[in-house]
């Protein structure tokens, strides 16, 4: 994993900061990068600014300072471009509940330009990708949560995109159902290539796939590291099955005094 | 920006509300010819008697005329062109930000306005296809009952009036598209769209005259003629009132002015032996009434698109 270090940077942002009414700051002065083919984790708890960092690289949400880059685009300036490369699962991703799994993603398809003729061929061999490979003629509105969750990858999918951002992905989904989503969420990066933004609060499970992860407070970055650095940046001892949920209460405690 | 257009109007019509919307339009379609052709048949006998000549532009009648118990289709379309547009717009922003598409949908490479211009032309095809529909529906049963086919002059005039329903009827999708763009709740928007309606529709008049029979002293003619003008001019902020103006110009020629008319005015006019207007002066007369009615549509239209462009869009 060390050669990733000399890799290019995909995701920049640079003194990156929103504000939400004068008061509120949901993100304050954010420098991250994350390079290409890495599974980066954005750790914090609710309320932290992730979602917020999330939509700002993805130019839905405009900066109060600072500026976000993916590739060599402008967030905020070219979000169309951005959008082009990159792929985002919303927390709670909502579905056309009247619409089968397939018209869903065939109308995602169609607003990406992807061709009609090569659209049905690539939705199937989606569908069977994130395993759901017969549900795509049910209409939505039929799907638990996991399901719909699946039905989002293969959504973020459909445009084949260079980097993914993934928002809360395994939020209410029983442990065989994370287990199975983090499977596929391991293979866009080591079969594809893919370079991931993965925001969570569950620590166990992102400390299982993630090259890097910064943990935000506040709005802050306050660690940002490999899991490896960041244990022994905060002295936790190296292997425990825990070590990412020890690394963080570390810096908590570090930031409450 | 085609395929978002595309999808909106296929969810229109797949849609049960749609349904609802054709079974609405093609009641007061049936409804309103059985009330005209009932009026058209007692004006022939009644009048000649009295020595007042049949009213020309028969065909016309079929869009203008009453049985005296039910609305002709002009003044159906006055008071239910609201709900049309109500229908067809009053959840297109604030369902899907609920839903959390909107979200998704932001994430796909589009420009931000396509989205709400996608379902501004969606549902302003339903409206033309609506409209179409009826006074097709008018014109080829009233054809066949009363075998009098319309003259150029009568198409190019139910042509005018399809324009002016159109418009009046995008004015309240676009009305309704701006709520579901600053409400949170379908529900919220659908009864705003109610309240304004109903403002317009009925409470208007109610309101004018209590302004102006505060402003304008009753005792007086040139009182009463102030009244009746302030309340005129003020009632034409309502679409309802200009548009039902207007489309009674259009399709009944013998309407000479909009204005106040004075005694003496009218004897002058009602002397005259022609007694109609050509098409190009009733088009003049109600030209600023459609100009009104545009600017209201594309006013409601172009505050929704200023403000969902700045808006911030979260997941459900
Ligand atoms: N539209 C908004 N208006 C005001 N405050 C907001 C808005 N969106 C988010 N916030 C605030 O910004 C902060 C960060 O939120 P968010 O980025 O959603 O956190 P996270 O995703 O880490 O849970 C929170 O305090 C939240 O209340
Ligand atoms: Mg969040």
């Amino acid at each position: 994993m060390g050669g990733k270090k000399d890799r290019e940077i995909l995701i920049r942002t640079d003194g990156l900061t929103k504000v939400y009414g004068n008061t509120i700051v949901a993100v304050s002065k954010l420098n991250l990068e994350v390079r290409k083919g890495e599974i980066f984790g954005l750790l914090g708890p609710n309320g932290a600014g992730k979602t917020t960092t999330i939509r700002m690289l993805l130019g839905m949400t405009e900066p109060t300072a600072g500026k976000a880059f993916i590739g060599e685009y402008d967030c905020t300036r070219n979000p169309i471009d951005v959008k082009r490369m990159t792929g985002y699962l919303p927390d709670n991703v909502g579905f056309y509940g009247d619409m089968s799994g397939k018209e869903n993603l065939r109308f995602t398809g169609r607003l990406n330009n992807i061709p009609e003729k090569e659209l049905g061929e690539k939705i199937d061999s989606l569908l069977e990708r994130v395993g759901i490979p017969d549900a795509g003629d049910q209409k939505v509105r039929t799907y638990s949560l996991g399901m719909k969750q699946r039905l989002g990858i293969a959504d973020v999918l459909i445009k084949d995109p260079h980097i993914i951002i993934l928002d809360e992905p395994t939020v209410g989904i029983d442990p065989e159902g994370v287990r199975q989503l983090i499977e596929i969420i391991l293979k866009l990066s080591h079969e594809d290539g893919r370079t991931l933004l993965i925001s969570s609060h569950q620590l166990y499970q992102m400390q299982q796939i993630c090259d890097r992860v910064g943990i935000f407070f506040q709005g802050k970055l306050v660690a940002c590291g490999s899991i490896e650095e960041l244990a022994s940046e905060s002295g936790v001892e190296q292997g425990r099955t825990d070590i990412l949920d020890e690394i963080y209460h570390r810096y908590f405690e570090r930031r409450e005094q | 920006m085609y395929a978002l257009y595309r999808k909106e109007l296929a969810d229109h019509v797949d849609s049960v509300r749609f349904l609802i919307i054709l079974i609405i339009a093609f009641l007061l379609a049936g409804v309103s010819l059985y009330s005209a052709l009932g009026g058209i048949a007692t004006a022939g006998q009644g009048d000649a008697s009295q020595g007042i000549a049949p009213t020309p532009f028969t065909f016309l009648q079929l869009f203008v005329q009453s049985n005296g118990t039910i609305p002709s289709l002009a003044s159906f379309i006055a008071l239910v062109g609201p709900i049309i547009g109500l229908l067809l717009g009053f959840d297109a922003i604030n369902s899907e930000k609920n839903a959390g598409t909107l979200n998704r949908l932001l994430a796909q490479p589009i420009y931000r306005d396509a989205v709400i211009n996608g379902k501004f032309l969606a549902g302003l095809t339903v409206v033309v296809i609506i409209v179409a529909g009826m006074v097709l529906i008018v014109s080829g049963v009233g054809l066949f009952r009363t075998g009098i086919p319309p003259t150029g002059e009568e198409v190019m005039r139910l042509l005018v009036f399809a324009v002016f329903s159109i418009v009046y009827i995008a004015f309240w999708l676009g009305l309704s598209i701006l709520l579901s763009v600053v409400t949170r709740s379908a529900a919220t928007s659908a009864l705003l769209v109610v309240a304004v309606w109903l403002l317009f529709a009925f409470f208007i008049s109610l309101i004018s005259s209590g302004i102006a029979g505060a402003l304008y002293s009753p005792d007086t003619v040139t009182g009463l003629e102030g009244a009746a003008t302030f309340q005129q001019s003020f009632d034409r902020i309502s679409p309802t009132i200009l548009y039902s103006e207007s489309v009674g110009t259009i399709l009944d020629p013998t309407v000479r002015t909009l204005g106040i008319t004075s005694v003496a005015q009218y004897d002058q006019l009602s002397a005259g032996v022609a007694g109609v207007l050509p098409m190009s002066q009733s088009l003049l007369l109600v030209w600023p009434h459609l100009v009104g009615m545009i600017a209201l549509m594309l006013g409601a239209f172009a505050i929704s698109y200023i403000v969902f462009m700045k808006q911030e869009i979260r997941g459900a």
